[in-house]
Protein backbone atom coordinates (compact mmCIF):
# COMPACT_ATOMS: atom_id res chain seq x y z
CA UNK A 1 0.00 0.00 0.00
CA UNK A 2 3.09 2.54 1.03
CA UNK A 3 4.55 1.88 -2.48
CA UNK A 4 1.48 2.15 -3.76
CA UNK A 5 0.86 5.56 -2.33
CA UNK A 6 4.47 6.77 -2.80
CA UNK A 7 4.27 5.62 -6.99
CA UNK A 8 1.20 7.89 -7.49
CA UNK A 9 2.71 10.68 -5.86
CA UNK A 10 6.85 10.84 -7.25
CA UNK A 11 4.73 10.31 -10.68
CA UNK A 12 1.96 13.08 -9.58
CA UNK A 13 4.68 15.50 -8.38
CA UNK A 14 7.02 14.96 -11.64
CA UNK A 15 4.01 15.21 -14.41
CA UNK A 16 3.11 18.93 -11.99
CA UNK A 17 6.68 20.13 -12.40
CA UNK A 18 7.18 19.04 -16.03
CA UNK A 19 3.74 20.94 -17.04
CA UNK A 20 4.54 23.49 -14.86
CA UNK A 21 8.04 24.49 -16.21
CA UNK A 22 7.44 24.05 -19.44
CA UNK A 23 4.24 26.44 -19.71
CA UNK A 24 6.77 28.33 -18.17
CA UNK A 25 8.99 28.15 -20.73
CA UNK A 26 5.92 28.17 -23.65
CA UNK A 27 4.76 32.09 -22.73
CA UNK A 28 8.32 33.08 -22.39
CA UNK A 29 9.02 31.83 -26.15
CA UNK A 30 5.68 32.20 -27.87
CA UNK A 31 6.27 35.45 -28.77
CA UNK A 32 9.51 35.13 -30.36
CA UNK A 33 8.33 31.72 -31.53
CA UNK A 34 5.70 33.57 -33.77
CA UNK A 35 7.61 36.36 -35.56
CA UNK A 36 10.37 33.85 -36.17
CA UNK A 37 7.37 31.57 -38.04
CA UNK A 38 6.24 34.84 -39.74
CA UNK A 39 9.77 35.49 -40.57
CA UNK A 40 11.05 32.70 -41.83
CA UNK A 41 7.46 31.70 -43.09
CA UNK A 42 6.18 34.12 -44.86
CA UNK A 43 8.41 37.11 -44.46
CA UNK A 44 10.51 35.72 -47.83
CA UNK A 45 7.25 36.69 -49.45
CA UNK A 46 6.44 40.00 -47.46
CA UNK A 47 9.77 41.34 -48.45
CA UNK A 48 9.88 40.57 -52.42
CA UNK A 49 6.68 42.08 -52.33
CA UNK A 50 7.20 45.44 -50.21
CA UNK A 51 10.69 45.57 -51.47
CA UNK A 52 10.79 49.70 -51.05
CA UNK A 53 9.32 49.82 -48.12
CA UNK A 54 10.95 52.09 -45.29
CA UNK A 55 9.71 49.76 -42.67
CA UNK A 56 9.47 46.60 -41.40
CA UNK A 57 5.99 45.01 -42.45
CA UNK A 58 6.37 42.29 -40.24
CA UNK A 59 6.47 44.80 -37.16
CA UNK A 60 4.21 46.95 -38.40
CA UNK A 61 1.20 44.07 -38.81
CA UNK A 62 -2.32 44.38 -37.28
CA UNK A 63 -5.43 42.23 -37.35
CA UNK A 64 -8.76 42.98 -38.58
CA UNK A 65 -12.29 40.73 -38.12
CA UNK A 66 -13.33 38.92 -41.46
CA UNK A 67 -16.82 37.44 -40.63
CA UNK A 68 -15.22 34.91 -37.75
CA UNK A 69 -12.04 34.98 -39.05
CA UNK A 70 -9.08 36.64 -37.67
CA UNK A 71 -6.82 37.77 -40.90
CA UNK A 72 -3.20 39.41 -40.05
CA UNK A 73 -2.18 42.53 -42.57
CA UNK A 74 1.18 43.75 -43.31
CA UNK A 75 1.80 46.95 -43.96
CA UNK A 76 4.20 48.86 -46.40
CA UNK A 77 5.57 52.21 -45.66
CA UNK A 78 6.96 54.12 -48.65
CA UNK A 79 8.18 57.79 -48.94
CA UNK A 80 6.59 57.97 -45.38
CA UNK A 81 3.07 57.20 -46.27
CA UNK A 82 1.71 53.58 -45.74
CA UNK A 83 1.54 52.41 -49.53
CA UNK A 84 0.47 49.06 -49.41
CA UNK A 85 -1.10 46.48 -47.56
CA UNK A 86 0.04 42.42 -47.55
CA UNK A 87 -2.48 39.79 -46.40
CA UNK A 88 -2.29 35.77 -46.67
CA UNK A 89 -5.21 33.72 -48.52
CA UNK A 90 -5.20 30.30 -50.21
CA UNK A 91 -5.75 28.16 -53.62
CA UNK A 92 -6.90 24.63 -54.22
CA UNK A 93 -3.69 23.29 -56.09
CA UNK A 94 -2.11 20.15 -56.92
CA UNK A 95 -0.99 18.92 -53.59
CA UNK A 96 -3.15 20.59 -51.06
CA UNK A 97 -3.65 24.31 -50.41
CA UNK A 98 -1.34 26.81 -51.87
CA UNK A 99 -0.50 29.62 -49.42
CA UNK A 100 -0.50 33.58 -51.65
CA UNK A 101 0.78 36.60 -50.52
CA UNK A 102 -0.85 39.41 -51.85
CA UNK A 103 -0.01 42.66 -51.79
CA UNK A 104 -2.57 45.62 -52.63
CA UNK A 105 -0.92 48.80 -53.96
CA UNK A 106 -3.63 51.21 -51.41
CA UNK A 107 -2.38 54.49 -53.68
CA UNK A 108 -2.63 53.51 -57.32
CA UNK A 109 -5.61 50.79 -56.61
CA UNK A 110 -3.50 47.97 -58.27
CA UNK A 111 -1.90 44.84 -57.01
CA UNK A 112 2.01 45.00 -56.07
CA UNK A 113 2.64 41.81 -55.96
CA UNK A 114 2.02 38.22 -54.81
CA UNK A 115 4.16 35.46 -53.36
CA UNK A 116 4.06 31.71 -52.64
CA UNK A 117 4.41 31.04 -48.90
CA UNK A 118 3.49 27.40 -47.97
CA UNK A 119 2.90 24.28 -50.98
CA UNK A 120 2.76 21.26 -51.23
CA UNK A 121 2.96 21.09 -55.40
CA UNK A 122 5.34 18.68 -57.22
CA UNK A 123 9.20 19.71 -57.34
CA UNK A 124 10.09 21.29 -60.95
CA UNK A 125 6.54 21.39 -61.77
CA UNK A 126 3.91 23.41 -59.92
CA UNK A 127 7.06 24.48 -57.00
CA UNK A 128 8.24 26.92 -59.95
CA UNK A 129 4.89 29.16 -58.72
CA UNK A 130 7.65 29.90 -55.55
CA UNK A 131 11.23 29.19 -56.84
CA UNK A 132 10.48 31.09 -60.23
CA UNK A 133 10.25 34.91 -60.24
CA UNK A 134 8.77 35.41 -63.66
CA UNK A 135 5.36 33.52 -63.09
CA UNK A 136 4.44 35.48 -60.01
CA UNK A 137 5.81 38.66 -61.98
CA UNK A 138 3.34 38.29 -63.92
CA UNK A 139 0.64 39.88 -61.44
CA UNK A 140 2.62 43.37 -60.51
CA UNK A 141 0.14 45.97 -61.37
CA UNK A 142 -2.63 44.44 -62.25
CA UNK A 143 -5.63 46.23 -61.90
CA UNK A 144 -7.79 45.51 -58.18
CA UNK A 145 -11.59 44.91 -60.94
CA UNK A 146 -10.08 41.19 -61.43
CA UNK A 147 -10.72 38.70 -61.91
CA UNK A 148 -7.27 37.24 -62.81
CA UNK A 149 -7.61 34.29 -64.96
CA UNK A 150 -4.44 31.84 -66.65
CA UNK A 151 -4.55 32.46 -70.35
CA UNK A 152 -6.17 28.93 -70.95
CA UNK A 153 -8.83 30.58 -69.39
CA UNK A 154 -9.36 33.54 -71.39
CA UNK A 155 -6.81 35.57 -69.02
CA UNK A 156 -3.61 37.17 -69.16
CA UNK A 157 -1.75 35.40 -66.66
CA UNK A 158 0.54 32.54 -68.56
CA UNK A 159 0.31 28.92 -66.37
CA UNK A 160 3.50 27.51 -65.94
CA UNK A 161 3.75 24.74 -68.22
CA UNK A 162 2.79 21.62 -66.58
CA UNK A 163 1.17 22.76 -63.88
CA UNK A 164 -1.93 24.52 -64.88
CA UNK A 165 -3.95 23.58 -61.63
CA UNK A 166 -0.70 25.57 -59.61
CA UNK A 167 -1.38 28.86 -61.56
CA UNK A 168 -5.29 28.10 -61.42
CA UNK A 169 -4.59 27.96 -57.78
CA UNK A 170 -2.64 30.94 -57.43
CA UNK A 171 -5.05 32.83 -59.28
CA UNK A 172 -8.19 31.95 -57.53
CA UNK A 173 -6.20 33.16 -54.13
CA UNK A 174 -5.47 36.40 -55.71
CA UNK A 175 -9.02 36.94 -56.79
CA UNK A 176 -10.01 35.93 -53.40
CA UNK A 177 -7.77 38.21 -51.83
CA UNK A 178 -8.94 41.19 -54.11
CA UNK A 179 -12.67 40.37 -52.96
CA UNK A 180 -11.62 40.34 -49.40
CA UNK A 181 -9.62 43.63 -49.58
CA UNK A 182 -12.78 45.54 -51.50
CA UNK A 183 -15.12 43.77 -48.47
CA UNK A 184 -12.56 44.95 -45.53
CA UNK A 185 -11.20 48.44 -47.56
CA UNK A 186 -13.79 51.45 -45.53
CA UNK A 187 -11.98 48.96 -42.06
CA UNK A 188 -8.20 49.23 -43.73
CA UNK A 189 -8.23 52.79 -44.97
CA UNK A 190 -8.98 53.40 -41.21
CA UNK A 191 -6.11 51.72 -39.88
CA UNK A 192 -3.45 52.55 -42.59
CA UNK A 193 -4.24 56.14 -41.40
CA UNK A 194 -2.18 55.71 -38.18
CA UNK A 195 0.75 54.87 -40.40
CA UNK A 196 0.91 58.30 -41.35
CA UNK A 197 4.21 60.15 -40.21
CA UNK B 1 34.64 -2.66 -13.48
CA UNK B 2 35.41 0.53 -11.95
CA UNK B 3 35.96 3.18 -13.68
CA UNK B 4 37.72 6.07 -13.42
CA UNK B 5 36.28 9.56 -13.59
CA UNK B 6 38.04 10.40 -17.09
CA UNK B 7 37.23 6.64 -18.47
CA UNK B 8 33.08 7.65 -17.86
CA UNK B 9 33.81 10.50 -20.22
CA UNK B 10 35.98 9.52 -23.07
CA UNK B 11 33.79 6.03 -23.21
CA UNK B 12 31.39 7.72 -25.33
CA UNK B 13 33.91 9.05 -27.52
CA UNK B 14 35.26 5.62 -28.52
CA UNK B 15 34.83 2.44 -26.96
CA UNK B 16 30.71 2.96 -26.06
CA UNK B 17 30.08 5.74 -29.34
CA UNK B 18 26.76 5.12 -30.16
CA UNK B 19 25.41 4.84 -33.57
CA UNK B 20 28.75 2.74 -34.34
CA UNK B 21 29.68 1.06 -31.19
CA UNK B 22 26.41 0.50 -29.82
CA UNK B 23 24.48 0.83 -32.85
CA UNK B 24 22.01 2.46 -31.06
CA UNK B 25 19.30 5.39 -32.18
CA UNK B 26 19.74 4.79 -35.64
CA UNK B 27 16.79 6.59 -36.83
CA UNK B 28 18.21 9.91 -36.39
CA UNK B 29 20.94 8.72 -38.12
CA UNK B 30 20.29 7.95 -41.19
CA UNK B 31 17.57 10.66 -41.31
CA UNK B 32 19.20 13.75 -40.83
CA UNK B 33 22.70 13.25 -42.15
CA UNK B 34 21.98 15.19 -44.98
CA UNK B 35 24.39 17.77 -44.76
CA UNK B 36 27.02 18.71 -41.67
CA UNK B 37 24.84 21.33 -40.23
CA UNK B 38 22.58 19.49 -39.57
CA UNK B 39 23.79 16.70 -38.02
CA UNK B 40 25.66 18.82 -35.62
CA UNK B 41 22.00 21.09 -34.72
CA UNK B 42 20.87 17.30 -34.09
CA UNK B 43 23.74 16.35 -31.71
CA UNK B 44 23.75 19.35 -29.88
CA UNK B 45 20.09 18.96 -29.22
CA UNK B 46 20.59 15.25 -28.37
CA UNK B 47 23.52 16.07 -26.05
CA UNK B 48 21.43 18.47 -24.38
CA UNK B 49 18.59 16.32 -23.71
CA UNK B 50 21.02 13.40 -22.97
CA UNK B 51 23.02 15.56 -20.27
CA UNK B 52 19.82 17.06 -18.41
CA UNK B 53 18.06 13.79 -17.95
CA UNK B 54 20.86 12.26 -16.69
CA UNK B 55 21.76 15.06 -13.98
CA UNK B 56 17.95 14.51 -13.04
CA UNK B 57 17.16 10.76 -13.03
CA UNK B 58 20.65 10.27 -11.21
CA UNK B 59 19.39 13.07 -8.44
CA UNK B 60 15.72 11.40 -8.18
CA UNK B 61 17.45 7.71 -8.51
CA UNK B 62 16.77 7.51 -4.75
CA UNK B 63 13.22 9.08 -5.07
CA UNK B 64 11.83 7.21 -7.91
CA UNK B 65 10.13 3.96 -7.11
CA UNK B 66 11.46 0.94 -9.47
CA UNK B 67 8.22 -0.06 -10.80
CA UNK B 68 7.67 3.33 -12.48
CA UNK B 69 11.06 4.53 -13.15
CA UNK B 70 10.14 4.09 -16.96
CA UNK B 71 7.67 6.45 -16.45
CA UNK B 72 9.27 8.50 -14.66
CA UNK B 73 12.36 8.92 -17.42
CA UNK B 74 10.29 9.28 -20.02
CA UNK B 75 8.34 12.46 -18.02
CA UNK B 76 11.86 13.86 -17.67
CA UNK B 77 13.25 13.47 -20.90
CA UNK B 78 10.02 14.23 -22.81
CA UNK B 79 10.46 17.33 -20.86
CA UNK B 80 13.55 18.43 -21.75
CA UNK B 81 13.03 17.54 -24.94
CA UNK B 82 9.98 20.05 -25.44
CA UNK B 83 12.58 22.70 -23.96
CA UNK B 84 14.63 22.13 -26.84
CA UNK B 85 11.75 21.91 -29.21
CA UNK B 86 10.43 25.40 -28.10
CA UNK B 87 14.21 27.13 -27.47
CA UNK B 88 14.94 25.85 -31.10
CA UNK B 89 11.94 27.40 -32.19
CA UNK B 90 12.29 30.64 -31.33
CA UNK B 91 15.91 31.10 -31.96
CA UNK B 92 17.47 28.60 -34.72
CA UNK B 93 13.79 28.64 -36.57
CA UNK B 94 15.53 27.36 -40.00
CA UNK B 95 17.37 24.50 -38.26
CA UNK B 96 13.82 23.27 -37.25
CA UNK B 97 12.32 23.43 -40.30
CA UNK B 98 15.41 20.99 -41.61
CA UNK B 99 15.13 18.91 -38.76
CA UNK B 100 11.48 18.91 -38.20
CA UNK B 101 10.10 16.01 -36.59
CA UNK B 102 13.24 14.26 -35.57
CA UNK B 103 13.87 16.64 -32.65
CA UNK B 104 10.40 15.76 -30.90
CA UNK B 105 11.53 12.24 -31.59
CA UNK B 106 14.19 12.09 -29.73
CA UNK B 107 11.58 11.24 -26.61
CA UNK B 108 12.19 7.84 -28.16
CA UNK B 109 15.27 8.00 -28.82
CA UNK B 110 17.14 4.72 -26.92
CA UNK B 111 20.38 5.92 -26.19
CA UNK B 112 18.59 8.60 -24.09
CA UNK B 113 16.67 5.88 -22.47
CA UNK B 114 19.39 3.99 -22.26
CA UNK B 115 21.53 6.08 -20.32
CA UNK B 116 18.69 7.06 -17.58
CA UNK B 117 18.08 2.84 -17.37
CA UNK B 118 21.41 1.75 -17.55
CA UNK B 119 23.66 4.20 -15.96
CA UNK B 120 22.50 7.30 -14.35
CA UNK B 121 20.02 4.92 -12.15
CA UNK B 122 22.67 3.30 -10.77
CA UNK B 123 25.34 5.88 -10.33
CA UNK B 124 26.53 9.42 -9.13
CA UNK B 125 25.12 13.03 -10.01
CA UNK B 126 28.97 13.86 -11.43
CA UNK B 127 29.56 10.80 -13.35
CA UNK B 128 26.08 10.46 -14.73
CA UNK B 129 26.50 13.92 -15.90
CA UNK B 130 30.04 13.17 -17.67
CA UNK B 131 29.09 10.07 -18.69
CA UNK B 132 25.84 12.20 -20.35
CA UNK B 133 28.43 14.92 -22.00
CA UNK B 134 31.07 12.22 -23.02
CA UNK B 135 27.98 10.13 -25.26
CA UNK B 136 26.25 13.44 -26.35
CA UNK B 137 29.42 14.56 -27.89
CA UNK B 138 30.12 11.05 -29.32
CA UNK B 139 26.85 11.23 -30.79
CA UNK B 140 27.26 14.68 -32.45
CA UNK B 141 31.00 13.80 -33.32
CA UNK B 142 29.46 10.72 -35.86
CA UNK B 143 26.59 12.10 -36.55
CA UNK B 144 28.75 15.10 -38.22
CA UNK B 145 31.24 12.51 -39.83
CA UNK B 146 28.42 10.62 -41.55
CA UNK B 147 27.08 13.82 -42.73
CA UNK B 148 30.45 15.01 -43.77
CA UNK B 149 30.91 11.98 -46.04
CA UNK B 150 27.49 11.83 -47.72
CA UNK B 151 27.04 15.52 -48.22
CA UNK B 152 30.86 15.73 -49.50
CA UNK B 153 30.44 12.58 -51.93
CA UNK B 154 26.43 13.86 -52.71
CA UNK B 155 27.08 17.12 -53.14
CA UNK B 156 30.54 18.08 -53.07
CA UNK B 157 29.73 20.75 -50.80
CA UNK B 158 29.79 20.94 -46.75
CA UNK B 159 27.74 23.40 -44.82
CA UNK B 160 28.23 24.99 -42.09
CA UNK B 161 25.49 27.65 -40.63
CA UNK B 162 24.21 27.58 -44.10
CA UNK B 163 27.38 28.46 -46.15
CA UNK B 164 27.86 25.71 -48.75
CA UNK B 165 31.60 25.24 -48.65
CA UNK B 166 32.56 23.78 -52.17
CA UNK B 167 35.15 21.55 -51.53
CA UNK B 168 35.70 19.44 -54.53
CA UNK B 169 35.36 22.88 -57.05
CA UNK B 170 32.74 23.66 -59.40
CA UNK B 171 34.00 20.90 -61.79
CA UNK B 172 32.72 17.68 -59.26
CA UNK B 173 29.97 15.62 -60.74
CA UNK B 174 27.62 15.28 -57.42
CA UNK B 175 27.15 11.71 -56.45
CA UNK B 176 23.67 12.32 -55.69
CA UNK B 177 22.92 8.69 -54.81
CA UNK B 178 24.86 9.46 -51.19
CA UNK B 179 22.50 12.29 -49.89
CA UNK B 180 19.39 10.05 -50.65
CA UNK B 181 18.34 7.65 -48.04
CA UNK B 182 19.50 4.20 -49.49
CA UNK B 183 22.80 6.54 -49.17
CA UNK B 184 22.63 6.30 -46.04
CA UNK B 185 22.40 2.77 -45.20
CA UNK B 186 25.34 2.37 -47.26
CA UNK B 187 27.21 4.99 -45.71
CA UNK B 188 27.08 4.12 -42.32
CA UNK B 189 27.72 0.44 -43.33
CA UNK B 190 31.36 2.08 -44.66
CA UNK B 191 31.99 3.46 -41.50
CA UNK B 192 30.76 0.98 -39.24
CA UNK B 193 33.06 -1.52 -41.00
CA UNK B 194 35.80 0.77 -41.10
CA UNK B 195 35.33 1.60 -37.61
CA UNK B 196 35.50 -2.65 -36.90
CA UNK B 197 39.04 -2.63 -39.10
CA UNK B 198 40.32 0.10 -36.88
CA UNK B 199 39.89 -0.72 -33.39
CA UNK B 200 40.13 -4.85 -34.14
CA UNK B 201 42.62 -5.84 -31.37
Amino acid sequence: MRDMIKMLLVLTILATLSGWVLAAIRDNTKDRIENQVLEFVKGPAIRSILEEATNDPIIDRFQLKDGDMERTFFVGVMDGAPRAVTFETSGKGYGGDVGLMVGIDVTDNQIMGVGVTTHGETPGMGAKAKTDPSFVAQFRELPLKGPVKVTGDGGSINAISGATITSRAVCSATNDALQIYEKLKPQLTEKLKEFNK
Amino acid sequence: MARSIVQEFTKGLWDEVPPFRLVLGLCPVLAVTKSVENGIGMGVATTFVLVCSNVLVSMLRKVIPAKVRIACFIIIIATFVTVVELVMQAFAYPLFLKLGIFIPLIVVNCIVLGRSEAFASKNGMFRSLLDGLGIGIGFTLSLSALAAVRELLGTGDLTIWEKPIQVFGPSYQPFSFMVEAPGAFVALGLMLCLMNLVGKK
